[in-house]
Formats: structure tokens, C-alpha cells, sequence
């Protein structure tokens, strides 16, 4: 359903450098797919991200959803950012409904549909709450939230947990799992955390950088519903390894510790 | 899960102790200072002519209280002009500062230009230019008080996270909506840290412009009565300045907290 057709980006920077973010970037993502897209900091990975948002246009090469170019911000798209960029005066439930306002879109429903999300991520009771005296966790929660009440077909993450402790990180993951489960939809995933990628995805996508390019495109086999037991998975192991890999070079791997 | 948590005992008796420095100690503090004030005056003899006791100055000032009465609120009258002014000013202003980098370039030269102009030596042209009356009084006024209005608030208006700006655009919003719904709100506590100088410049700038242009006002009342060496009348005009000063910037704090809770940071306590 999302497909990039030799996808190149190049920027300008303000002494005239050239900086090839992207080049020459092919790949297609099925409905209800979740790909993760997982390199080191450069490789382009944001910037994929916002050429499927529609927020950058490719220098060369076409963007396309269900076969439309995107060339503007399409609203059946989600995203959430690696800080939540919550709306410090209004409340959870007003934080959820933002997008909805910013499109003109709320009708006599829209509350019932934010607070049915407010439930799903374990947020029920919170609706009236200000973000500050929610956790990072918790705030992250309602960004997912404020991404789906649109009802996207497309849900686009930057680096979600990025900012969270290790802990709550891992605890979000399974919660996107769960919530991915129960409302299915396209998601593009990106991350630092090689156990993360490889946990969530159908496909990980591995990137390299300057230019920001696709090293390998790996399937991750293990079944569904997953946790992190799979990490003791001898697919899991496979995948990671190939992952660490392809990001390291051969030598620097080393089989015996899984680094998230 | 839930952090509610009700008010303690332990809570109030602690905003009881803030309370009591905020505004006991303070009060006390500027009483104590006024009674040395008076023995050091009655201990040396200093003449009134040169600095007169605070029993002087009250006593003096309040022989013709309805005449002070009248001065001060023709100097809080320019003062809130201005004030007000300066707002409707400096919002739009910043506004057009942020809206693109070729209107900031062309817009900032004058700006620092107004603020590079002594006011003081703007002030008789100001007369010539715009007759004697309440006009150059707050023109004056407003340009002493609005630059760091202007600045604080394009600051705010810049200040917001661009994943909020990504979000608004993936949204297809409207920049009238961006700005509405996400800049200005977000600029709010630039703002009031903006309205919290302005307040206090305008009483300087309106004080300013009593000096050379006004038949009323404290700071015509200050220069009247020096000229006849009626200093314990000057001391009190400059003293109801001071208080004016405190108690407008006070009320700006007040605003703050009472409609944007949010912006002072004392969000957890205030509800």
C-alpha cells in the first residue's frame, strides 16, 4: 500500500553543502504491515518517515499510498514524535482531540472515540488530568492516542520510546503490540533499539548511512502475539545477529550479548 | 497509578509559611527600614529641604491629599493608556517579527531604532510634534514600554517543539489555526514575562513624559514642588510611584496565575 519508488532526498544546507539523506530508496509496505526501520543516527531514517507523512517531498524518485502520490499531508495518517509534544494547557481528553479540532473534524462522537482510546492504553480516568502530572510513559500514551483518534489507516512513529527509561520502554512496547493487535493498521516504526525493531516488526527495514540507503530488508518469522520471551527465539537470535551485523560490520559482533 | 492526592495538613501549613515570607516579612522588613529611616532624619537634624522624615513626607503630602489624589490618577490614567497600547502594539508586531525572515529583517532596524532614541530627548519634539496634551504622553509611554513586550513575545512565539508545527501541518491546518491554537498559547508565559517590564517601564515612561509635558500628574508634581523646595511632596509623589509600580506588576503576576495556571509552572498546586 506504501510504496516509494527510488526515493532520493537531498538538502541544502545554508552554506550550500549538499547532504544526501536519502538515495535511491525502494520499498513497498503491505496493508496492515508493521515495518520497523532501524540504523545508525544520519541514515535517513526520520526522513523516510516524513517523506511518507508527506511533510518532505523526495527530491527524486515518488511517494505513494494506495497508488496516490503524496504530495501534501494526507489526514488518514498518524504520527507520533520521539517527545510527546503534548499541549501543556489542555487536558489529556483536549490533547487527544487536538487533531481532530486542527481539521475541523469533531462531532458529537469524537469525545466517546478519545476516551474509548484513553481506555485502550490505560489512561480511563486521566481524561481531565493537565500532562505535567502525568509520567513520560503515560504522556507518550496519550501522543499514541492523540495519532489513532483520526481513525489513520497509517500510524508513522519517530523514535517513540526514545526519550523513556528502559523499563517503561520495554513496558510500551508490548502496549503498541496490544494496541496494533486489537486496532490493525500500517505501521512504520523507526528506533535505535535493534530488540526493539526485531520485536515489533514483520520486516525490518536495516538503513546505512551518508547516503542514507537500505542495507537489508530482514522478515522476522517469530509468531504472534510476541513478547519479549522471543528474544530467547532461535529466529529472534538470527534476525538480530544479521541486524548487528549489517550496522557493525562482521567483526564487532558478538553472539553472546543481545544489546538493545 | 492515581497521583491525586488531596491537600495535607502538612501542605497548608506549608502555603501558611509561604504566605508569611511572601508578604509578613516583606511588609516588615520595609517598615523597619522606614523607622530608621526617621531616627537617622530626627537623630542628625537633616533638614526636610534635603531629605525630610517619613512623618514629613506624610504628614505634608496628605495636607493636600485630593490634589496628590488628582495627580495620581492622571499619571495611572497615562500609564494604563500606554500599557494597554503597547499590548495592542507589540502582539501584532511580533506576530509579523515571526511570520517570516524577510519581515523580521526589515521590521528589526526600526525597532532597535525606536529603543536606541533617548526618550527623554524625544519627549519636548514629541510636544511640538503632536501638541501639548495626553498624545505624546503615551507615545512616550509606549516607547519606552514595548520593546522587550515585542521581544519576549516573538521569542515565545518561536519557542514552540517543530514536531507541534509537523503535527499541525500533517493536519492540514491552517496557519491562522497554527497560530491561534498552538503559537500564541504557547507564547503566553513569554508574554506575561514580557508584560511583567512592560508594566513597570510604562510608570518610568509615563513619569518621563509628565516631566516635560503635563499640567498634571506625580511627575509634574515632583518637579513643581522641587521647584518651590517642597521636597517631603516630591519624596511622597515618588513613594505613591513606587507602590503604583509594585501593585500594577502585582496585578499582571495575579492575571498570570489566575487565568494561565499553566504558564507560571505552579500548575500541580493551583488545582
Amino acid at each position: 500500500m506504501i510504496s516509494l519508488n527510488r526515493v532520493t532526498r537531498i538538502f541544502e544546507s545554508r552554506d550550500g553543502d549538499r547532504i544526501t539523506a536519502l538515495e535511491d530508496v525502494s520499498l513497498s509496505i503491505r496493508d496492515n504491515e508493521f515495518v520497523t526501520l532501524v540504523g545508525p543516527s544520519g541514515c535517513g531514517k526520520s526522513t523516510l518517515l516524513r517523506i511518507v507523512a508527506g511533510l518532505i517531498l523526495p527530491t527524486a524518485g515518488t511517494a505513494s499510498i494506495g497508488g496516490v502520490p503524496v504530495t501534501e499531508p494526507r489526514p488518514e495518517t498518524g504520527i507520533v514524535f520521539q517527545a510527546p509534544t503534548l499541549l501543556p494547557w489542555a487536558s489529556v481528553m483536549d490533547n487527544v482531540l487536538f487533531p481532530l479540532r486542527m481539521m475541523h473534524r469533531m462531532d458529537s462522537g469524537s469525545r466517546d472515540k478519545a476516551a474509548a482510546l484513553l481506555t485502550l492504553v490505560g489512561l480511563k480516568g486521566f481524561e481531565g488530568k493537565s500532562p505535567r502530572e502525568l509520567s513520560g510513559g503515560m504522556q507518550q500514551r496519550v501522543a499514541i492516542c492523540r495519532a489513532l483518534v483520526h481513525e489513520p489507516d497509517i500510524l508513522l512513529m519517530d523514535e517513540p520510546f526514545g526519550a523513556l527509561d528502559a523499563l517503561t520502554r520495554e513496558e510500551m512496547t508490548m502496549e503498541l503490540l496490544r494496541i496494533w493487535g486489537e486496532r490493525p493498521k500500517t505501521v512504520l516504526f523507526v528506533t535505535h533499539s535493534i530488540t526493539e525493531a526485531v520485536v515489533l516488526a514483520d520486516r525490518v527495514v536495516v538503513m546505512s548511512p551518508r547516503p542514507g540507503r537500505i542495507a537489508e530488508i530482514i522478515d522476522v518469522k517469530s509468531a504472534r502475539p510476541r513478547s519479549f520471551h522471543v528474544e530467547g527465539d532461535a529466529d529472534f537470535h538470527d534476525a538480530s545477529r544479521r541486524i548487528r551485523a549489517l550496522i557493525f560490520g562482521q567483526k564487532h559482533v558478538d553472539p553472546g550479548r543481545a544489546v538493545a | 497509578m492515581s497521583i491525586q492526592a488531596a491537600p495535607s495538613p502538612e501542605k497548608s501549613r506549608r502555603r501558611h509559611s509561604a504566605a508569611l515570607y511572601e508578604i509578613v516579612v516583606p511588609l516588615l522588613a520595609t517598615s523597619a527600614g522606614f523607622l530608621v529611616w526617621e531616627a537617622i532624619c530626627r537623630a542628625f537634624n537633616v533638614p526636610a529641604y534635603l531629605v525630610p522624615a517619613p512623618s514629613d513626607i506624610l504628614k505634608e503630602t496628605m495636607a493636600i491629599g485630593p490634589t496628590v489624589l488628582g495627580h495620581s490618577l492622571a499619571t495611572l490614567k497615562t500609564v494604563l493608556l500606554g500599557f494597554v497600547v503597547s499590548i495592542a502594539i507589540s502582539l501584532p508586531l511580533a506576530v509579523l517579527l515571526t511570520a517570516s525572515p524577510a519581515i523580521a529583517s526589515a521590521l528589526y532596524p526600526f525597532l532597535v531604532w525606536t529603543q536606541s532614541i533617548p526618550k527623554v530627548a524625544l519627549a519636548p519634539i514629541l510636544v511640538v510634534v503632536l501638541g501639548s496634551n495626553e498624545l505624546p504622553r503615551i507615545v512616550i509611554t509606549v516607547l519606552v514600554a514595548f520593546f522587550p513586550l515585542v521581544i519576549s513575545s516573538a521569542t515565545g512565539l518561536m519557542s514552540v517543539p517543530p514536531e507541534l508545527i509537523e503535527l499541525s501541518r500533517a493536519c492540514r491546518a491552517s496557519k491562522w489555526s497554527e497560530l491561534w491554537r498552538i503559537r500564541l498559547p504557547y507564547a503566553i508565559p513569554f508574554i506575561f514575562a514580557g508584560l511583567k517590564v512592560a508594566i513597570s517601564l510604562a510608570v518610568v515612561g509615563a513619569v518621563v513624559a509628565e516631566f516635560v509635558n503635563a499640567d498634571s500628574g506625580l511627575g509634574f508634581l515632583i518637579v513643581t514642588s522641587t521647584a518651590f523646595f517642597k521636597v517631603p511632596v516630591a519624596f511622597g509623589a515618588l513613594i505613591i510611584l513606587s507602590v503604583m509600580g509594585v501593585v500594577l506588576f502585582q496585578i499582571v503576576v495575579i492575571v498570570e496565575r489566575v487565568f494561565f495556571p499553566w504558564s507560571t509552572g505552579n500548575a500541580m498546586t493551583g488545582t
